[in-house]
């Protein structure tokens, strides 16, 4: 059985190289919009960093009043209380700040919404997350974001060189604080999970990278005459087709989960989403050509005779 | 590359059929399973609180205040010493972690020193430069108390969770001093949380009647006493906070029940309890020696009830009656049999989730993984043909894997791990569509397709190797980091990334060799 279409028969001849610059500018002010954004607006955090109270209630009777359900619970004196509908037109998610005081005063705050709506609302979902646990699992976060780009930076340090590392290091960075930078602009939730999702789109888009790095190598050992922009344009080239599919077939994935996999992990989906895109494209634009400006030795990892290392002639 | 010895062969087999049969637990239903002869394995994947329905609660225990108490104890013991032994202070002052002592003599130092020693050994004195003496407890017995404390609540908790017949609590600590709980088909913990919001430390003390509550409140306190106010159900009968003056020494405390119950008196509902023979004798001792006079029952520092005592009570055997609902009695007889806190408890944080959400997110979360599994499927046959359908057979043997690996590792399924097991398909065919590329690629440099096939592979693995390993890496400092439901995430997102390395490595090169074999095809099929 024969594929039904090929992908790309040939390797195209796309000028990344060239292109690199619009990328590097593109990829700048990106950034630079995303560090603004993150400086002026923020995230917009959920309970799980910020502390605070989340209920997801089905009304009952088959649709919810969400007026009459706001002035009812912003009677209650639990500060601003905010509802939105969440999937189905009966499920309502309620949102209450902080209660000002210690943890007791958040689990008074839930008693005070379960008195006030009655028995009749079903009890989908409650979460409390009181002050000192948030602040916590925030530098939990951060911490286990920086470390997971630093220890892959040291192995790809290890197995390839540091320009490659560097290169790895740079993109990943790039690809987070976008990530974030979109977030923000939209005032998505960020939660425990949306963390979880960032993680995921760091491994994915080193995953793309490292492949990219890999045929790199390999090029630059084949040819060793060939200039280092000649190298990596074909590098690219030649797995674009891989590059290309790849991202597909997990985007498609993921459109899955995003269509399918209900509200409560539509905001993980979501990241993943951007991110397969941004991972993809940083692999191309930016970790890539950054090798143009550190510049990798040539001729294999340290310590390997240049001879051994390169290809012998006959596999090209 | 393309070699297979039978025996790696048969790893392969055997492992994919062990694979199939581990999974199949979970998609079989329970009536299925029952009628399967023993030797088919039953474990299923455990579904985490977000799916099952549950609560999730993290408390944490006050450790400041058992030492507080603790140290509050020993000043009051060093207080009565000091008197006894005539010996002079100008300041005697306890704070959060010590006590500081001024000495009228400081030729004194050294008895009190004795006095310390012989009212805990723990304790140890410093001289501080002013001259005053520093009483603390040493860092090692401080810190010693404070695991007991966290171990002994987690015992408490354990016992009062199993009264109110909740099934499979799980009941763990979770870093110096906080305890996790998890109690699975709980949709609404309040009465849980009252139950843990509660230390139930009850001690029977007599009522001091040198002097009215008034009088002491206006300051004339007599120093063997304190005043203390009723608990809330009788200021609520009453309508009006009901305030006694009872003395510190305590007869007997709670730690000498064996036993207690609901049951009526008069039509009230009142609490019937039992001593054990020490706890018997003191109070028999107690109320023999105080007959007409009136103690109290203090629970949490509110007393319940403060009735006369009549005649001695010696049968080690008695009744609380206060202002007690039905429930409240209950509730109390429960905490009594129970036993008391160490220290108090606070809720940091509560995820409940109500039975139906949980079903929900299962049936969607089930339906994104197939849908998927579907288009993956779909897209790797379009492009890539008969490998591509190879491709496939991988896939669905590293799903059995991953499922029989979270069955028998007993890990637990959260909604974001079933998102992680729709993102490992897509890694996992990451290295599929890797090799073919590799092998479409080497053939158009114009190797025959065996060489081909075996560059592709070999050339490719290097590759997977790396971007798995990262991924790995990422993987595993998310499970160290996780809390909960991400943690689940990562666990999938690992053990996927394991599957999918064999399935890729192993299960797809076997099935494009012994296609080789079967038909040594003059053209590739990609």
């Amino acid at each position: 059985m024969r594929p039904l279409f090929v992908f790309l028969h040939e390797p195209p001849h796309i000028p990344f190289v060239k292109l690199h610059t619009l990328g590097f500018i593109v990829s700048v002010l990106l950034t630079l919009a995303s560090v603004g954004l993150l400086a002026t607006r923020g995230l917009n955090f959920g309970i799980d960093f910020r502390g605070g109270i989340v209920m997801e209630v089905k009304a009952p009777g088959g649709s919810a009043d969400l007026e009459a359900m706001r002035s009812k619970l912003n009677g209650l004196g639990l500060g601003e209380v905010a509802l939105q509908s969440f999937g189905a037109p009966d499920d309502v998610l309620i949102r209450l700040p902080r209660q000002p005081g210690d943890d007791a005063a958040q689990q008074k705050g839930v008693e005070t919404v379960r008195n006030s709506l009655g028995t009749t609302y079903e009890y989908r979902r409650t979460e409390v997350v009181g002050p000192k646990v948030g602040g916590e699992l925030i530098h939990a976060g951060t911490v286990a974001t920086v470390l997971a780009i630093l220890a892959i930076a040291a192995y790809v340090w290890f197995r390839f060189e540091w320009q490659f590392g560097l290169g790895a290091v740079i993109s990943t960075f790039h690809d987070v604080i976008t990530t974030l930078g979109l977030f923000s602009l939209l005032q998505l939730e960020f939660n425990l999970t949306t963390l979880a999702a960032i993680l995921t789109i760091a491994g994915y888009s080193i995953n793309d990278t490292v492949v990219i790095y890999d045929r790199v190598r390999e090029t630059m050992r084949k040819f060793k005459q060939m200039p280092l922009g000649g190298v990596i344009d074909l590098s690219l080239n030649e797995t674009l087709s891989r590059t290309v599919l790849t991202s597909s077939v997990t985007a498609v994935a993921v459109l899955a989960l995003l269509l399918f996999g209900g509200e409560v992990i539509r905001g993980f989906s979501a990241a993943m989403l951007w991110g397969i895109v941004i991972g993809t494209y940083s692999s191309l634009f930016i970790a890539a050509p950054l090798l143009l400006h550190v510049k990798p030795r040539r001729g294999g990892e340290k310590g390997e005779p240049a001879a051994v290392a390169g290809a012998k002639p006959t596999k090209a | 590359m393309l070699n297979f010895q039978p025996w790696k062969t048969w790893t392969v087999i055997v492992v994919c059929l062990l694979g199939v049969l581990l999974a199949l637990p979970n998609v079989l239903s329970q009536q299925t399973l029952d009628g399967m002869p023993s030797w088919v394995p039953t474990h299923r994947i455990s579904y985490g609180l977000d799916l099952q329905g549950g609560s999730h609660l993290l408390l944490e225990v006050d450790l400041k205040s058992v030492t507080k108490e603790r140290l509050q104890g020993a000043l009051d013991g060093l207080r009565t010493a000091l008197l006894k032994e005539k010996i002079g202070y100008t300041q005697l002052t306890a704070d959060d972690d010590r006590i500081v002592v001024a000495l009228r003599d400081a030729a004194d130092a050294d008895k009190v020193n004795g006095l310390v020693n012989q009212i805990d050994p723990d304790l140890a004195i410093t001289t501080a430069p002013d001259g005053k003496l520093d009483v603390a407890y040493t860092a090692q017995s401080i810190a010693q108390r404070r695991t007991a404390a966290v171990d002994q609540s987690i015992e408490i908790i354990r016992r009062r969770i199993d009264e109110t017949g909740t099934k499979e609590p799980t009941i763990q600590r979770d870093g110096e001093d906080r305890i996790l709980l998890q109690l699975p088909g709980i949709d609404n913990p309040e009465h849980v949380k009252e139950l843990l919001g509660r230390t139930a430390k009850l001690t029977f003390r007599l009522v001091d009647e040198t002097t009215s509550p008034e009088d002491a409140k206006a300051g004339h306190l007599p120093p063997g006493s304190e005043l203390m106010s009723g608990d809330d159900a009788s200021a609520q009968r009453t309508g009006q906070p009901v305030q006694y003056v009872i003395k510190k020494r305590v007869m007997v405390d709670g730690s000498t029940l064996t036993n207690a119950s609901a049951t009526f008196q008069d039509n009230q509902p009142v609490i019937q309890f039992k001593f054990d023979s020490v706890g018997a004798r003191r109070f028999g001792d107690a109320t023999r020696e105080n007959v007409h006079k009136r103690f109290a029952i203090i629970l949490d520092n509110k007393v319940i009830s403060a009735p006369v005592i009549n005649e001695p009570i010696t049968g080690g055997s008695g009744i609380i009656s206060g202002s007690f609902t039905v429930q409240s009695a209950n509730d109390l007889a429960l905490l009594l049999r129970a036993g008391a806190l160490p220290a108090p408890l606070t809720i940091l944080e509560e995820r409940t989730v109500g039975p139906d959400l949980g079903a929900d997110s299962v049936r969607a979360g089930t339906t994104a993984c197939l849908v998927a599994v579907g288009l993956v499927g779909l897209f790797m046959i379009v492009f890539y043909g008969l490998f591509g359908i190879y491709a496939n057979i991988a896939l669905f043997f590293n799903l059995c894997l991953l499922l029989a690996a979270l069955s028998t590792l007993g890990a637990t399924l959260t909604l974001p791990g079933i998102a992680g097991i729709a993102l490992t398909l897509g890694m996992a065919v990451d290295a599929n569509v890797l090799v073919n590329e590799r092998i479409r690629e080497e053939s158009r440099h114009g190797r025959s397709v065996i060489s081909a096939i075996d560059a592709g592979f070999s050339r490719a693995y290097a590759t997977i190797i790396d971007a798995n390993v990262t991924h790995l890496i990422a993987g595993s400092l998310l499970f160290e980091l996780g809390s909960g439901p991400v943690k689940g995430f990562a666990v999938t997102l690992c053990l996927g990334i394991l599957t999918s390395l064999f399935t890729t490595m192993l299960v797809s090169r076997l099935l494009v060799v012994w296609w080789l074999r079967r038909t040594r095809p003059k053209a590739l099929p990609i």
